[in-house]
């Protein structure tokens, strides 16, 4: 008996399976780090675009153009780089901003979903000390409440901790169910007219269960409060369009989505970033300057300090370009079918348990799984050692393994280069590392 | 496959039979190490006769590494000076930096005994850490431990 890993050349799957929305090889032919091999000859099986990424040749391309032919600091100088250089960084901002149905003026550019959280946490802090008295509007203090839930990203969660902590407001959050999703029961109490801020992930980057956010907004606009939605995990893989969305602000990063480390996006509805202090302060963020003291530009400039990561969100325009071409809906879809067909191969392996939804409804290509008597760091080991790259531990969501009562996950993610091939190098993977700990079950077919 | 490399025999043997775990009384010092980075955790408890180490009891959660090393670390450092035990704790360190390197295996037989095991995890930087977590923690609570012992004795200086 042999323990080779079966590899399918074709990636359209098996005779039986429906083949996949996107055109897996000719995707693949546009990332060059699909390419390469890995330990020892292997081919690589990319499963942690949840993680970051791979990157395709034009936003690569993207980033270079910029560099050899315009490189130069936007906002300032009259020169012609300056203008060109101008010029590409709010075209781009307007290609992201019409990616997710936004107005230029609503797109802030960050370093990640994480600075873009922080940004808005420190805004509502710095509110309460504003000397201006239009940035006091969303003020937070003793006696406020802000809103998470148990499945957020830390990214989502010490943040606002962090804001209860500085100015006294209380955390609240919302529980889980057993099956994975957000328990709404106490929705109703939870969020009350002393909450000021309800923050939730659109999909989970652990359960991979995309919420009910209509209900949620509904409720938290109800009592007055604003909502942050976290779309690290959504916008990357779904259609997502702020005016359908009706939450007060997104984010998400480039580096999740095809795009470059480095940038992140923020939006909001323009009247509450008006109202918003800046987060960070220096050069271009102003208005005018003097030394009693500044006043500050109109968004999305005001929370824009310093020189902007300009190549970066050139290669980002790219990156939603390059979505844009394959079709958002179709990227919905694949990842859908994909999923659906790795959380039947997996249900075939005994001792495998799927934490999260176990089936496609209202459930995004997040698989994390533990493999009974294996722990999974060795599951990551013996995957990586057959070339599989999966994510292992508690995915910066220690709360949602807790809750789950598992020390930790392997976590297989999917993206627009994903075919068959790679889900079942990942099922045979996991059978290869149950024979090598010895800890195979008796299957019902030997 | 390299997997054989890093997963000795001997390590899955520690692993899936591993030597001194639970928690026992006496104890000198308790503490609490855990790896941020995946969540593993273990909670170790250091008895000293003298400045001899008479019992290292300890209770966790992890991978194979760090559960099969600290079951190694307790054969090799019960009936230890603290100060030998921590000398064998850098002798493991220094295999675990040691990148693959079969000459400093080699050298460190004796020092390190079934842990020498470990050599071929220092060739994986993402998993020294789960073979050092039971080391770090054995040299916080042996120090806590003899502080406790001699509570006159300035911190920061020679153990003995």
């Amino acid at each position: 008996m042999t323990q080779t890993v079966s590899r399918p050349a074709a990636s359209s799957g098996e005779a039986r399976e429906p083949t996949l929305p996107l055109d897996v090889e000719a995707i693949r032919a546009d990332f060059p780090i699909l390419t390469r091999t890995v330990r020892d000859g292997k081919r690589l099986v990319y499963l942690d675009s949840g993680a970051t990424s791979q990157k395709p040749r034009s936003v690569l391309d993207a980033e270079r153009w910029f560099y050899e032919n315009v490189n130069a600091a936007p906002h300032r100088g009259a020169h012609q780089l300056a203008e060109e250089a101008t010029g590409a960084y709010e075209a781009a901002r307007a290609t992201i901003g019409a990616f997710i149905g936004a107005p230029e003026n609503e797109i802030v550019f960050t370093r990640n979903s994480t600075e873009s959280i922080n940004l808005v946490a420190y805004a509502l802090s710095n509110a309460a000390t504003a000397k201006e008295p239009e940035f006091r509007r969303y003020a937070v203090g003793q006696g406020d409440e802000i809103v998470v839930t148990e499945m957020e990203h830390h990214a989502n969660l010490l943040p606002w901790q962090q804001l209860c902590e500085r100015t006294g407001a209380t955390l609240r959050w919302l529980g889980l169910t057993d099956g994975g999703r957000l328990d709404l029961a106490d929705l109703a109490t939870v969020v009350n007219e002393r909450t000021k801020l309800v923050a939730v992930t659109q999909q989970s980057n652990i359960l991979g269960t995309i919420n009910p956010l209509g209900e949620i907004i509904a409720r938290a606009h109800g009592v007055g409060a604003l909502v942050l939605v976290d779309g690290a995990q959504s916008v990357p893989h779904q259609p997502v369009d702020v005016t359908e969305l009706g939450a007060d602000f997104l984010v998400f990063s480039g580096h999740k989505m095809l795009g470059p480390t480095g940038v992140g996006v923020l939006w909001g509805r323009y009247d509450v970033l008006d109202a918003l202090p800046p987060f960070l302060t220096g050069g271009s963020m102003i208005e005018v300057v003097r030394m009693e003291g500044s006043t500050f530009a109109a968004p999305p400039q005001r929370f824009e300090a310093g020189v902007p990561m300009t190549a970066q969100v050139i290669g980002l325009a790219a990156a939603v370009e390059y979505l844009q071409g394959l079709g958002m809906d179709r990227v919905e879809e694949h990842e859908k079918v994909l999923t659906g067909y790795a959380l039947a191969k997996l249900a075939e392996i005994p001792g495998v348990t799927v934490i999260g939804p176990p089936d496609t409804v209202a459930r995004g290509g997040a698989i994390s799984f533990t493999v009974e008597g294996i722990h999974p760091h060795d599951v990551g080991q013996v995957l990586d050692d057959l070339g599989i790259a999966v994510r292992v531990g508690h995915h910066c969501a220690w709360p949602v393994v807790r809750r789950y009562g598992v020390p930790a996950t392997t976590r297989a993610t999917f993206y627009v280069h994903t075919g068959y091939d790679d889900i079942d190098a990942l099922v045979e993977g996991v059978r290869a590392a149950q024979r090598f700990f010895g800890v195979t079950p008796e299957e019902a077919t030997a | 496959m390299q997997l054989q490399s890093m997963y000795q025999d001997i390590i899955l043997d520690h692993y899936r039979n591993p030597h001194g775990r639970g928690l026992r009384e006496p104890f000198e010092a308790e503490v609490h190490h855990v790896n941020p980075t995946c969540g593993d955790e273990v909670t170790l408890r250091v008895h000293l006769d003298g400045d001899t180490i008479a019992d290292v009891s300890y209770e966790g959660m992890g991978c194979s590494i760090s559960q099969a090393s600290v079951s190694a670390m307790y054969d090799l450092v019960i009936g230890q000076s603290v100060e030998q035990a921590l000398e064998t704790g850098e002798h493991f360190m220094t295999l675990m930096q040691s990148k693959g390197d079969a000459s400093v295996a080699e050298k460190l037989e004796d020092e390190l005994e079934d842990a020498v095991a470990f050599a071929g995890v220092s060739k994986y930087p993402a998993r020294v850490k789960c073979a050092l977590m039971s080391w770090m923690a054995l040299k916080d609570a042996s120090a806590r431990a003899l502080s406790s012992a001699h509570p006159t004795a300035p911190t920061g200086g020679t153990l003995s």
